[in-house]
């Protein structure tokens, strides 16, 4: 394997793309971008989930290959064929996933991929970790089982790998997400001490404030497209908090020529008129998984639209589920209506009117192998009309179905397809309309647009702002700002857990969410 | 009653149980390769038969048992080849193809021997044993243990040394990552189909073996589904002994004893229906899958074919 050799010389890149594209079934992962990795740098990549940032470390570490463009390594254009190729060529990863075996100690896994028919070289590993820990700072448990150890340990057992292998660019795919603050401390200044030596670091994160401690560069990617770029120059002569605001800028601000732009219509929400959903001081534990609520309190009046905008996996997806009544909540109060609902169950509440449509639309939200049409009625199973003493009214399930089908232009080939089949905008065409059914009063949106394309977004979109002119209340929660903006007569913002603001969405709207979805205050 | 504790009777249901043992050693020591690799291996039944009928063919004609195994052994690497390659490099679905290969070779093995020997069933001569001096001079253990067919011996060493790779080689973590979580190994730079398909075609060697022993040793001559079921017994073994080769010993030599009473039995001349004494090594399986059944612990990745990159 290559040590940091001196054909790297400080200045030349070691790695660039060179318009690359990748596309997978219906998205386009990544859209023609340009990138350079040189030595000494800490090159940060900034993206919101689904940017396409785990997209492109899969091809500069051989996973996956480029549908479009090239990559160019040392000034040669190489494509990389295999994660040993890329190994070879001194690109080390640490994966976003965990890609160690549970079953094995740490250091079988550090010793995986040598030479098959030799013995484990133990020692010698033992002394190198050694070496590489008393600079790192941490301590590893060698002969820990894999499983035993907490996910943040694993994670610095995968950093720990990375550097066993003397990689001249090391790629870190949101690493610091299970390290404790100490321990991202310490990792920005082995990034720092590291790139000293001449390595290049592609540092991937979510966090804005890491990126402005760590970076030497950034680079913007936003749904597959790179939208901008701070290089050291000018990373250097701003403070931190400039840098913050021109990456929020990038982030959030406003794409030209945007097809999605979409003025928004002005509705009328009768200020005086008694709310239909009321929440109050709602609280949710905290588990293993998921952050929990704190003191999340808000109104949404009949035809209001309240956003709920925030980083990706701050709550939102708990928030969702605490309305819907699948996840208990621990104080607080729900009123539908005036009526308060927070002790009734999941299906009371969709009784009452209250409809939850989730952003896991096929695993949560509909049964794939399940027909288009009994998925209609999935929640109304064993209810008249559809079915009488137990037995399904096959009759009465088509005739509705053909009636949904039609007024919501779902795209399939019968009402027998089974749903797994659709597409996603077709998917979300159907619990639109098993949703927006009979009753409903409130409605949630979770993501409803994501990952859909252009004309589903914008027929998706349409229907949400329908129901609002209806008269319902809704709750649309997206990570997409754009969306909200062109969509919400108030956003709130959320943040680990709590709401930190409500805005009205007004001119300065978009730089208030922005800066509230950072922790800065509006 | 006396017969049941003479020392005839002993030695000869001793000797029957190792006979009986070494095909289900061979198959599950095979299977548990495939399994730890992450491939269920359900074609090994296919492979048992494809080696037993190769393995006869080839000692039948070249009067030489040892060239009989090594053809017994790579009938069973030909099928293999095929599982390896539909399972392990298209993906499909181990548990079809595998059926379906066992199915094909049954038919086809019966169907090969029907055209080259009718309706005989033409015998081999006794397989020569290996006399261990001074072991096998122990009443009762000696003559079953220690005067065996030198093949025996190696398939014991085999589980030795098929422990010390699980356990001490790069292999052995290569084989078991390729099982639990075979993304890491493949970024490990390590090929996880190129692991996967030496531990398959490593099976069909050991189950080619196996049958060979089979039909050569154990019966003699070949007749159609010979094996009945040893493959099968190999992947409860497999399954039932959490990756140790130790264990797989311990569970054939167990299976032996089941399958050597019937025969024992009639040696000593005891008169209980045939019928009754047949089922007892398939009651000796539902008792072990009761007991054990629990502490099966299967790879994570058992049975999913890998695609790099695929999520
Ligand atoms: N193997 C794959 N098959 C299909 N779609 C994929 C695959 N990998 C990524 N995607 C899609 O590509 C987009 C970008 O994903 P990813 O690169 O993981 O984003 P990020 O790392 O920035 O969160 C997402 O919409 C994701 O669903
Ligand atoms: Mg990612």
């Amino acid at each position: 394997m290559s040590s940091f050799s001196s054909s790297s010389a400080a200045g030349r890149d070691i790695v660039a793309l060179e318009g690359v594209t990748k596309r997978f079934p219906g998205i386009v992962a990544n859209d023609s971008i340009d990138l350079a990795i040189r030595p000494g740098e800490v090159h940060v990549l900034l993206g919101e989930n689904g940017a396409g940032k785990s997209t492109l470390i899969g091809m500069l570490s051989g996973l996956q290959q480029p549908d479009e463009g090239r990559i160019v390594v040392d000034g040669k254009p190489t494509p990389i064929t295999s994660p040993r190729h890329a190994l070879a060529l001194g690109i080390g990863t640490v994966f976003q996933h965990m890609m160690l075996v549970p079953t094995l100690t740490v250091a079988e896994n550090l010793l995986l991929g040598g030479p098959w028919w030799q013995r484990p070289r133990t020692e010698e590993l033992a002394a190198r970790v050694a070496e590489i820990t008393s600079t790192l700072g941490i301590t590893i448990k060698l002969h820990a089982k894999v499983s035993e150890l907490s996910l943040g340990e694993q994670q610095q057992v995968e950093i720990l790998r990375a550097m066993v292998r003397n990689s001249r660019l090391l790629i870190l795919d949101e690493s610091t997400s299970m390290l404790t603050p100490k321990g991202i401390d310490e990792l920005g200044a082995l990034m720092r001490r590291l790139v000293e030596q001449g390595l290049a670091i592609v540092f991937i994160t979510h966090k804005l404030k890491e990126a402005a401690a760590f970076g030497d560069r950034i680079s913007v990617l936003k749904l597959g497209r790179k939208v901008g770029e701070i290089p050291p120059e000018r990373f250097r002569a701003l403070g931190e908090q400039e840098i913050i605001s021109e990456i929020v800028e990038l982030m959030f601000g406003q794409q030209k020529d945007d097809p999605e732009a979409v003025e928004r219509p002005v509705r009328t929400v009768h200020a005086e008129a008694a709310p239909l959903l009321r929440v109050a001081d709602l609280a949710v534990a905290p588990t293993d998984n998921a952050p929990g609520l704190s003191s999340i309190s808000f109104d949404i009046r009949p035809g209001e639209i309240l956003g709920i905008a925030g980083i990706d996996g701050n709550g939102q997806k708990q928030l969702a589920e605490a309305l819907a009544g699948q996840r208990a909540t621990t104080s607080g109060s729900v009123r539908l209506d005036g009526a308060a609902i927070e002790t009734l169950s999941v299906g009371e509440r969709r009784q009452r009117g209250l409809r939850y449509l989730t952003d896991d639309r096929l695993g949560e939200g509909t049964v794939g192998t399940f027909p288009v049409s009994i998925n209609f009625f999935l929640k109304q199973v064993g209810a008249a009309p559809f079915w009488r003493n137990g037995v399904e009214q096959r009759a009465e399930i088509d005739k509705r179905s053909a009636q949904l089908v039609r007024e919501y232009d779902v795209r399939t080939p019968s009402l027998k397809t089974p749903v797994a089949r659709l597409s996603g905008g077709n998917i979300q065409k159907v619990l639109l309309a098993r949703e927006l059914a009979e009753g409903a009063k409130v409605v949630i949106f979770n993501k409803p647009t994501y990952g859909l394309d252009l004309a589903n977004t914008l027929a998706s979109r349409q229907r949400i702002r329908d129901t609002a002119a209806r008269g319902l209340a809704v709750l649309l929660i997206s990570t997409d700002l754009e969306e909200l903006l062109s969509m919400c007569d108030r956003i709130a913002v959320i943040a680990n857990g709590a709401l930190v603001g409500i805005v009205d969405n007004a001119d300065d709207a978009r730089t208030k969410v922005g800066r509230l979805m950072i922790g800065l205050a509006a | 009653m006396t017969g049941l504790f003479s020392e005839v009777f002993l030695s000869a249901l001793l000797f029957g149980a190792v006979t009986a043992a070494i095909p289900l050693l061979l198959a599950g020591l095979g299977e548990q390769m495939s399994e730890k690799a992450g491939v269920l291996n359900i074609g090994i039944e296919g492979m048992m038969l494809a080696g037993a009928y190769l393995g006869f063919v080839g000692a039948f004609y070249s009067g030489s048992l040892w060239l009989g195994f090594l053809t017994g052994a790579a009938g069973g690497v030909a099928v293999a080849l095929v599982m390896a390659l539909l399972c392990v490099r298209i993906g499909l679905n181990q548990i079809v193809i595998g059926i379906a290969l066992t199915l094909g070779l049954e038919g086809l093995t019966a169907l090969l021997h029907h055209f080259q020997f009718s309706r005989s069933y033409p015998r081999l001569p006794a397989a020569e044993v290996t006399v261990i001096p001074l072991l096998s001079d122990i009443p009762v253990i000696g003559p079953a243990l220690f005067k065996q067919h030198l093949i025996v011996y190696l398939a014991v060493a085999l589980v030795f040394g098929m422990g010390y790779v699980y356990r001490r080689t790069q292999l052995g973590l290569n084989l078991q990552a390729a099982g639990d979580k075979p993304a890491a190994l493949d970024v490990a730079g390590i090929d996880v189909v190129r692991t996967r398909t030496v531990a398959v075609l490593t099976t069909g060697a050991l189950a080619g073996l196996g049958g060979a022993y089979l039909a050569n040793v154990g019966a003699g001559l070949f007749i159609p589904f010979i094996t009945n079921g040893a493959g099968f017994l190999g992947i409860v073994l497999a399954m039932l002994a959490r990756g140790r080769p130790i264990w797989v010993l311990f569970g054939a030599l167990l299976f032996g004893v089941c399958l050597s009473l019937t025969t024992a039995m009639q040696v000593a001349g005891i008169n209980i229906p045939t019928d009754i004494i047949q089922m007892l090594p398939f009651l000796a399986v539902m008792i072990m899958l009761v007991l054990f059944g629990r502490r099966a612990s299967l790879p994570a990745a058992l049975g999913i074919p890998y695609e790099r990159g695929a999520r």
